[in-house]
C-alpha cells in the first residue's frame, strides 16, 4: 500500500510535531508513509475566499503530486474535505481526481475506515475536551453531528475513548464552531474572538485540561487566545494524543 | 451569472449600507455581555429544536421528502401557480400578480383605497417587510399595526425585525418596558413579560376591533385546493382577518406546494425547526373568502425568479422561513440580525440578499465560518454553506471583494505554487517570529494578533524533521 | 433580463419562469411513510396538550362535560358563552349576530373538534355550519371536545382524513394562544384564547 502523507502548509511550518505524530501513529501500525517534497498547499484558503483562479494552479499541483498513491492521509479534516468535496468544481472529468477524492483520508477516518483500528496501545491520563472541527465533522462526518437525528458513526471520539487513562469531558455545546474560519478570523475579528473565547470557556468549565481537535487551524486560533489570556488549558492535535505524546 | 442581476426590486432603500457586516458585528460584539445574552437566547431555541426533532424517528426522512416536494414544485412552478390561481378564483378569491415590490405595494394600497380602509392590522409577513409595505402605506395616510407582539415591539421602536421568527429577540425586557411605557403608558419600571404581554393584548384588541382590513403573510399555498396556510402562535392572523371584511394575503411565488397532503410534511417540520414546538398554536387553512367578505391574494416575484434561474442558488427558494439556520448560526447568534442589513438575516439571508444586490451585500457570504451547521439543521435541506461558498466565487469574479484580499490570495498562489518559494517563505516567517521582538510581530495592524498570540515558531519545519528521521532510520 | 410588462405582471412572471430550466424531481408518495406510531395515542395526545399549555381531561360523556364545565365557567365568571355542542348550554346565538364585532365580549366557547393529533396535541376545527369563525379567536376561554376514536398518530393521517371546507376555514389548534417574544419568556394568552380546556370523550 503506497501511502502519501499530505501535511497542510501551515502544519509543515508551524506545527511540525503534528506531522511527526501522524507519521508515528501510521508507522506503528505498519504503514510506511511517503512525504512528497514538492507539496505545498491544497488551495483551500483561496477557494474559501472565492478566488478560484488562484486555487486552480494549486489544486492542479496537488493532483499531480498525489495521484500516484493508493491512499493519501492528512492530519486535517478541513484540507481533506477540500480535496474530496471541492476539487470537483475545479476539474472537468479528470479520472485522476476520481481516485484521489475517494482515497484521501483524514487521519482518524483512515485508521477506522481503512485500517479498521479499534484501539491504540497508548496512554493519556488526562481530562480531554474534543473540539469537533467543523469540516471534519459536517463534511467528512467524523463524528455524530448534533443537528442530525438517527444513528451516526463516531470515529474520532471512539478512537480517543479507547485510549488508556483518558477521560473525555462533556461539553455544554458538543460541536459549536470555534470561529477560526480561515480569513474569517481576521475579516470578522469581533465575532471570531468571541466564538473562540466561548469555545475555550466551555472546555474550562467542563474540567478539561487538554483541548484536542482534528484540525490544527482551529487550535492555532484557540491557542492564540489561550496564550494571550493566560487560560489554564492546553491544546493538542488529535494525532499527538493518538501517538501517545505526553503532556509537556 | 448574469441572470441573477435583477433590477426589478423595490428601489426605495437600496443604497449600500453605511457599514458592512464585520463593522456592524464588531459593534455588536463590543458589548460582550449583550452578545452573550443574545447567543444564549438563540441557543436555547436551537436546543428546543433538537429535543423536538429527536422525538421524531423519521426526522431525516421528513427533511428529504420536504426537499423533494419543494424541488418538484419549483421545477413546475408556472403550472402550479396557474392551478392555484384557478382553484382559488373558483372559490371566490381574487388573485393578483406583482413582478416586484413596488407593484405589490401598489396593489395592496389600491385594494385598501377601494375599500376605504384607513386602519389595517397586519400579521407577520417577511414579504411585506422585504417590499417595505408599511412605509409605503403610511406615506399614503394609512395606519398599519403589526400585531405579532415581537413585530409590534420593533414597529413601535422604529426598527426592522432582527429575526424572521423572533423579530424582537435582540431587545431586552427592560427596553420593551420602556417602549411600552412611552407608547401605551404601562407602568414605568414594570418589565414583567406577562404584564407587558397582557397590556399589549389589551391595547391591540382595540386595534383589531377598529381595523377595516387584515393583511397576512402566507406560509404555504396549496395548488391542488387553492388554499392558504398561515401559522401563528398568537392567533393574531386569524383574529385580524375574521373581524374586517377584507383579507389581503401576500405571498412569494415560491410558497406553493402541489398537494394538500404535502402540508403534512411541512407542518411537522416547520414549528419544530423554528421554535421547538410540536406545531404552532394555530395552523389555519383558508379556502376562499368568508361569507360576505373578500380575499385577495397577491403573488409576488420580486427577485425570486432570478434566484430560480441559477442552478447553484435555486434551492434557496425551498426555504420555509423557519429561522433554524439563524438560531444555529454561531455568527448570527453573536452578531445580531441587524448586522446583516437585510430583511432576512443569517445564512439564508446571506444567500438571498446578494441575489438582489451583490454590491450592497458583498460582505454577507463572508459573514460565515463555513461550519455547515445551517445546512444540517435546515428542514428542507438547502445546502446553505455550499451556497455561501459559491457566492464568494461570484463576488471574487465580479471583483466585489476588497483589493487587499484579492492581492493576498494572488500572493498566496505564487508563494504556495512553488515549493522553493514556499520553503523560503516558511523559513523567513518562522525565523522572524522567533527573532523579532513581540511588539514588531504583534502590532495593531496585524488583525490576527490584536487579541490572539501568533503560534510559537518552531526552529524546523516538518519536512526538515521528516528528512532527518528518514536519514536516521536508513543509517 | 426579460422585459417587464408593467401592465401584465402575470404574464411577465409566468414567461420568466417558463424560460428557465429547472431539473425535474418526482413528487414523492407520502402514503407509504414509516411514520411514528404511539403505543397509546390518547395518552400521547393528552400529554402534548399539557406540554403546549392546555388542559386536557378524559371523560365518559357529554353530560359529564357539562358538569365539569359548570364549575369551570363559574370559576371564570363567564357572562357570554357560545356553545355548538348539543347538551351544553350557551347564551349567545350566532344567528342573531350580524357583525362579528358584536362578539367582542365573548367569554366562553364550546366546540367539538373533528379530529385530534397525538404527535402535537392539535385539534382540527372548521367553520362548517358556523357563521362567525371569529368565535375561536376572540373568546377569552375555549373548550374543545374530541372523541378518542378520532385521535390519529400523526399529521400525515390527519391530512389524509380531513378535507378542507371549500370555500371555508379550518384550523389545527394546539394549546392556548401564546407568545415568547419578550426575552423568550413564555406567556400564555397572546391575542387568541387565554386558556384551552380539552375533553377527550
Amino acid at each position: 500500500m503506497r501511502v502519501g502523507l499530505f501535511i497542510p502548509c501551515y502544519v509543515d511550518q508551524f506545527y511540525p510535531q503534528v506531522g511527526m505524530a501522524t507519521v508515528e501513529v501510521l508507522e506503528r501500525l505498519g504503514i510506511e508513509v511517503d512525504f512528497p517534497e514538492a507539496q505545498t498547499c491544497c488551495g483551500q484558503p483561496m477557494a474559501n475566499t472565492g478566488c478560484l483562479d488562484d486555487t486552480r494552479p494549486l489544486a492542479d499541483r496537488f493532483l499531480q503530486i498525489f495521484s500516484g498513491y493508493d491512499h493519501v492521509v492528512s492530519p486535517s479534516g478541513s484540507c481533506v474535505s477540500m480535496v474530496r468535496h471541492h476539487y470537483e468544481a475545479l476539474f472537468h472529468n479528470d479520472a485522476r481526481l476520481h481516485h484521489l477524492s475517494e482515497h484521501t483520508w483524514e487521519l482518524c477516518e483512515f485508521l477506522v475506515d481503512v485500517l479498521k483500528v479499534e484501539k491504540l496501545p497508548v496512554r493519556f491520563p488526562h481530562r480531554v475536551g474534543l473540539h469537533s472541527s467543523c469540516h471534519g465533522l459536517r463534511e467528512l462526518r467524523l463524528d455524530a453531528c448534533s443537528e442530525r437525528m438517527g444513528n451516526q458513526h463516531s470515529k474520532v471520539r471512539r478512537l480517543l475513548a479507547g485510549i488508556d487513562g483518558i477521560q473525555l469531558v462533556d461539553l455544554k455545546r458538543c460541536d459549536e464552531c470555534c470561529g477560526f474560519g480561515g480569513t474569517f478570523a481576521v475579516a470578522e475579528e469581533g465575532v471570531s474572538i468571541l466564538m473562540g473565547v466561548d469555545r475555550i470557556e466551555d472546555h474550562v468549565a467542563s474540567g478539561a485540561e487538554v483541548m484536542t481537535a482534528t484540525d490544527a487551524s482551529c487550535l492555532m486560533h484557540l491557542e492564540g487566545i489561550i496564550r494571550r489570556r493566560n487560560i489554564p488549558l492546553r491544546t493538542m492535535h488529535v494525532a499527538e494524543i493518538l501517538a501517545g505524546r505526553n503532556w509537556q | 451569472m448574469n441572470a441573477i442581476h435583477n433590477t426589478n426590486h423595490t428601489g426605495s432603500r437600496n443604497s449600500p449600507p453605511a457599514l458592512d457586516h464585520p463593522q456592524l458585528a464588531n459593534i455588536f460584539t463590543a458589548d460582550q455581555a449583550r452578545a452573550h445574552w443574545h447567543d444564549g437566547a438563540l441557543w436555547f431555541v436551537r436546543q428546543k429544536r433538537d429535543r423536538m426533532a429527536k422525538a421524531i424517528p423519521e426526522w431525516e426522512e421528513l427533511r428529504s421528502l420536504a426537499s423533494q416536494i419543494k424541488a418538484h414544485a419549483l421545477a413546475n412552478l408556472p403550472e402550479y401557480l396557474e392551478l392555484f390561481e384557478r382553484q382559488a378564483t373558483e372559490m371566490g378569491a381574487v388573485v393578483h400578480w406583482a413582478a416586484d415590490g413596488q407593484q405589490h405595494n401598489q396593489i395592496v394600497y389600491d385594494l385598501l383605497k377601494e375599500n376605504r380602509a384607513q386602519r389595517v392590522v397586519k400579521s407577520k409577513s417577511m414579504l411585506t417587510e422585504e417590499c417595505h409595505l408599511n412605509p409605503f402605506l403610511e406615506a399614503h395616510g394609512i395606519e398599519v399595526v403589526d400585531t405579532d407582539l415581537g413585530e409590534w415591539i420593533v414597529q413601535l421602536r422604529g426598527e426592522p425585525p432582527s429575526h424572521i421568527v423572533l423579530p424582537a429577540i435582540h431587545i431586552k425586557k427592560e427596553e420593551v418596558s420602556e417602549t411600552f411605557h412611552q407608547h401605551i403608558h404601562t407602568e414605568e419600571g414594570n418589565y414583567d413579560p406577562t404584564y407587558l404581554t397582557r397590556q399589549a393584548r389589551h391595547h391591540l384588541r382595540q386595534k383589531f376591533l377598529g381595523a377595516q382590513a387584515g393583511i397576512t403573510g402566507v406560509n404555504f399555498a396549496v395548488a391542488e385546493t387553492g388554499g392558504l396556510v398561515i401559522c401563528t402562535n398568537e392567533g393574531n392572523a386569524d383574529l385580524g382577518v375574521s373581524l374586517p371584511n377584507l383579507h389581503i394575503a401576500c405571498m412569494g411565488i415560491e410558497k406553493i406546494v402541489p398537494r394538500w397532503i404535502d402540508l403534512s410534511v411541512f407542518i411537522r417540520l416547520l414549528a419544530r425547526s423554528a421554535t421547538g414546538q410540536p406545531i404552532t398554536t394555530y395552523t389555519s387553512h383558508f379556502h376562499g373568502p368568508r361569507v360576505g367578505g373578500q380575499l385577495h391574494i397577491v403573488l409576488v416575484d420580486n427577485g425570486r425568479s432570478a434566484v430560480r434561474s441559477h442552478h447553484t442558488f435555486q434551492e434557496a427558494l425551498h426555504c420555509i422561513r423557519c429561522g433554524a439556520c439563524m438560531n444555529t448560526c454561531p455568527v448570527y447568534r453573536r452578531s445580531g440580525g441587524h448586522s446583516y442589513s437585510n430583511t432576512v438575516p443569517g445564512p439564508i439571508g446571506s444567500v438571498l440578499a446578494p441575489a438582489m444586490d451583490a454590491h450592497k451585500h458583498h460582505s454577507l457570504p463572508y459573514a460565515c465560518t463555513l461550519c455547515g451547521s445551517c445546512t444540517d439543521v435546515c428542514p428542507v435541506k438547502i445546502p446553505l454553506h455550499h451556497q455561501l461558498l459559491a457566492w464568494r466565487g461570484e463576488m471574487a469574479e465580479r471583483k466585489l471583494i476588497p483589493l487587499s484580499k484579492r492581492l493576498s490570495m494572488k500572493m498566496g498562489r505564487i508563494v504556495l505554487g512553488n515549493s522553493l518559494l514556499f520553503r523560503t517563505g516558511g523559513w523567513l516567517a518562522r525565523f522572524g517570529l522567533r527573532m523579532l521582538p513581540k511588539w514588531l510581530t504583534h502590532h495593531r495592524l496585524n488583525t490576527w494578533a490584536r487579541q490572539r498570540d501568533l503560534p510559537i515558531a518552531p526552529k524546523q519545519s516538518f519536512r526538515a524533521l521528516f528528512q532527518q528521521r528518514k536519514k536516521r532510520h536508513q543509517d | 433580463m426579460n422585459t417587464t410588462d408593467n401592465r401584465n405582471p402575470r404574464r411577465t412572471i409566468l414567461d420568466r419562469l417558463r424560460s428557465q430550466s429547472v431539473p425535474h424531481v418526482a413528487l414523492p408518495n407520502l402514503n407509504a411513510g414509516a411514520w411514528i406510531e404511539y403505543a397509546d395515542p390518547v395518552q400521547q395526545f393528552t400529554e402534548m396538550i399539557k406540554l403546549v399549555g392546555g388542559n386536557c381531561q378524559c371523560i365518559d360523556s357529554v353530560s359529564s362535560v357539562a358538569k365539569h364545565l359548570g364549575s369551570f365557567s363559574q370559576r371564570l365568571e363567564a357572562k357570554r358563552t357560545y356553545s355548538a355542542v348539543e347538551g351544553i348550554p350557551g347564551n349567545v346565538n350566532l344567528g342573531d349576530c350580524h357583525d362579528p364585532h358584536e362578539l367582542e365580549n365573548l367569554d366562553f366557547v364550546v366546540y367539538e373538534g373533528a379530529l385530534g393529533v397525538a404527535e402535537n396535541g392539535a385539534i382540527w376545527i372548521t367553520d362548517r355550519d358556523l357563521r362567525h369563525r371569529v368565535v375561536f379567536f376572540i373568546t377569552q376561554y375555549l373548550v374543545l371536545l374530541v372523541r378518542r376514536t378520532n385521535i390519529v398518530h400523526t399529521m400525515h393521517q390527519a391530512y389524509a382524513q380531513i378535507a378542507p371546507p371549500r370555500p371555508g376555514f379550518g384550523v389545527f389548534l394546539s394549546g392556548p394562544s401564546k407568545t415568547a417574544d419578550i426575552e423568550q419568556s413564555l406567556v400564555i394568552g397572546a391575542h387568541g384564547c387565554r386558556e384551552l380546556q380539552v375533553f377527550v370523550l
